[in-house]
């Protein structure tokens, strides 16, 4: 072994420690800021205050915002996995004229800019007088979310013995049978994650949601960006301390229904 | 797979998702008519049919914005890779499992927070009483706080920061595909851990580290939130341009053509990347 070869392994690991610590600092940051007692943001704080959160818990765009974006996120994320897993089963199943067209279309949001769809459905919307009510945003997060329920979908079906079904068509069991009392309680778990990360990721939705949503319709992340332009309090760090809390929650909740590892297919082949 | 036992249900499995498909079309066509309308200034309504939207993309201002995007763009992916593969290495290799998901669960995180939050962070870690300046000057170390926030490198930071998930999830499915045989052989020959590194692991993901570097250019090339804030006017990309001429000079139809041409450009990256895969598929290559 050179040298070289005899840091390698520390050199490794200090390297990964940066890189972790790059990720994490700014959220590390934003908590400690948070709970600083002063008006203006500074690090570290000189004093200690919770009048931040209580402010965050208390102004009223927030509120709407809060209140706006559970009402979005609850419909997008729940008509998101209805619809995405009726066309992943469908896709991944049988085959159909379309089909990888169809399939190409419904995940292209994972590529398409959010500006791009916020104002192409802004446009959409105002031509045909849906300007900017709840269902142009709800629609928004709904084709934004959908690929990622397919793809927890197709991952889930992967999963699925194959001899389950077949014994059960065996049986006699129609394709419909199948799906309802074989494949759907199998997916179930799947289901609960990918509706999960369709909630969050519609919760936290900001760029194609600022296109189209407004003063009434608009959602947290929204009223966050109207309040940062104008103030420049810690008010936003403790929100943005009890989101990140949430979020990290909802994560390793999600989780455990639909291991990460597994969704982003990152099994080490041993 | 069974398609001669058609289910006769089908239709109502995919009619749902049909809707949302022509949805999403429909907003793209309505993209691209607009592209093609005048723009009257001072209101919301479009004249009539005109190519001078496309003229105007050659003007020096909007060519400019362009080239900062792809710029920014470069660096992102780039400095992604850098930090992302030992991410990924340690992701893969690592033996403990807890580890391994609490590696996941940090680097995930700022991927699920939203742009808002994950962006606003690094105005106070970059502000002038922010992290950096603030511990800089509490060890003494300057006297002044530097002005790092509103910089085309403050921008790609914050922007590495989002990219990072992303990365690192390509980078560590490549990964974990190789199979670990061949390390053991260079092991058991002789090769030193830097040299099984660069001789065997780096080059059996090398699929990986384009499909992720380009899809980080790709990606970027669509962000919005971090050079609004960050850039703060004086750093923009596309879509702070797009933005502005929506929203402050209600010039849709130029945002409108600004906006295909940002997606056309992304589609044709992806497109060459798709391309070179499958070069790389086809000389040997696999995962």
């Amino acid at each position: 072994m050179t040298m070289a070869d005899r840091i390698a392994k520390p050199a490794f690991i200090a390297l990964v420690a940066v890189a972790l610590a790059f990720v994490t600092l700014p959220s590390v940051v934003v908590v400690i800021v948070a709970f600083g007692e002063k008006s203006i943001m500074m690090f570290p704080p000189d004093a200690w205050s919770l009048r931040w959160f209580e402010r965050a818990l208390t102004y009223p765009d927030f509120r709407k915002g809060m209140v706006n974006g559970l009402y979005v996120s609850a419909w997008a994320s729940l008509l998101s996995v209805a619809v995405g897993t009726l066309a992943a089963y469908a896709i991944d199943r049988f085959a159909f004229k379309g089909r990888a067209l169809l399939e190409a279309i419904l995940l292209s949001p994972l590529v398409i800019p959010h500006f791009t769809l916020g104002v192409g459905l802004l446009l959409l919307a105002s031509t045909f007088g849906l300007a900017r009510g709840y269902s142009v945003v709800v629609l928004c997060h709904l084709i934004l979310v959908v690929p990622f329920v397919m793809r927890s979908v197709y991952v889930s079906l992967k999963n699925i013995d194959p001899m389950l079904e077949r014994a059960a068509a065996s049986l006699g069991a129609p394709p419909l049978t199948v799906f309802l009392r074989i494949h759907l309680p199998l997916l179930a778990p799947g289901l609960a994650g990918g509706w999960l990360f369709a909630f969050i990721l519609s919760f936290n939705e900001f760029t194609a949601t600022l296109f189209v949503t407004n003063n009434t319709t608009q959602t947290l992340p929204v009223a966050m960006y109207n309040y940062v332009r104008e103030y420049a309090d810690p008010t936003m760090a403790a929100l943005s301390a009890l989101l990140i809390l949430a979020t990290a929650l909802f994560l390793i909740i999600a989780n455990r229904f639909l291991g990460l590892d597994r969704i982003l297919s990152i099994e080490s082949h041993r | 797979m069974n398609d001669t036992a058609r289910p006769t249900l089908l239709p109502w499995f995919i009619a749902p998702a049909a809707l949302v498909a022509m949805l999403l079309i429909a907003a793209l066509a309505m993209l691209f008519q607009y592209s093609f309308r005048e723009h009257l200034p001072g209101t919301l309504e479009v004249g009539g049919v005109t190519l001078e939207n496309f003229a105007d993309l050659g003007k020096w201002l909007y060519l400019r914005v362009f080239f900062d995007t792809l710029t920014i763009s470069a660096w992102t992916a780039l400095c992604s890779l850098l930090l992302g593969y030992p991410l990924a290495l340690a992701l893969v290799r690592c033996r403990s499992r807890s580890l391994k998901a609490a590696i996941l669960i940090a680097v995930i995180i700022p991927m699920f927070t939203g742009d808002i939050v994950r962006t606003y962070s690094w105005l106070i870690v970059l502000g002038t009483r922010g992290f950096i300046n603030g511990t800089l000057l509490g060890l003494g170390v300057i006297e002044r706080p530097f002005a790092l926030l509103f910089t085309q490198t403050a921008v790609i930071a914050a922007l590495v920061q989002y990219s990072l998930p992303v990365i690192v999830v390509i980078l560590a499915a490549a990964i974990s595909h190789i199979n670990t045989d061949y390390e053991k052989a260079a092991e058991s020959l002789g090769a030193g851990p830097l040299a099984v590194l660069w001789k065997v692991t780096l080059p059996l993901s090398m699929p990986g580290i384009l499909s992720g570097t380009v899809t980080i250019f790709a990606w970027t090339m669509s962000a919005f939130a971090t050079p609004q804030l960050v850039g703060g006017g004086k750093v923009n990309m596309v879509s702070n341009m797009v933005y502005h001429l929506g929203f402050a000079s209600f010039n849709f139809p130029f945002a409108a053509t600004l906006s295909m041409v940002s997606l056309l450009l992304i589609m044709a990256v992806l497109g060459l990347l798709g391309l070179c895969l499958k070069r790389l598929e086809r000389k040997g290559f696999t995962g």
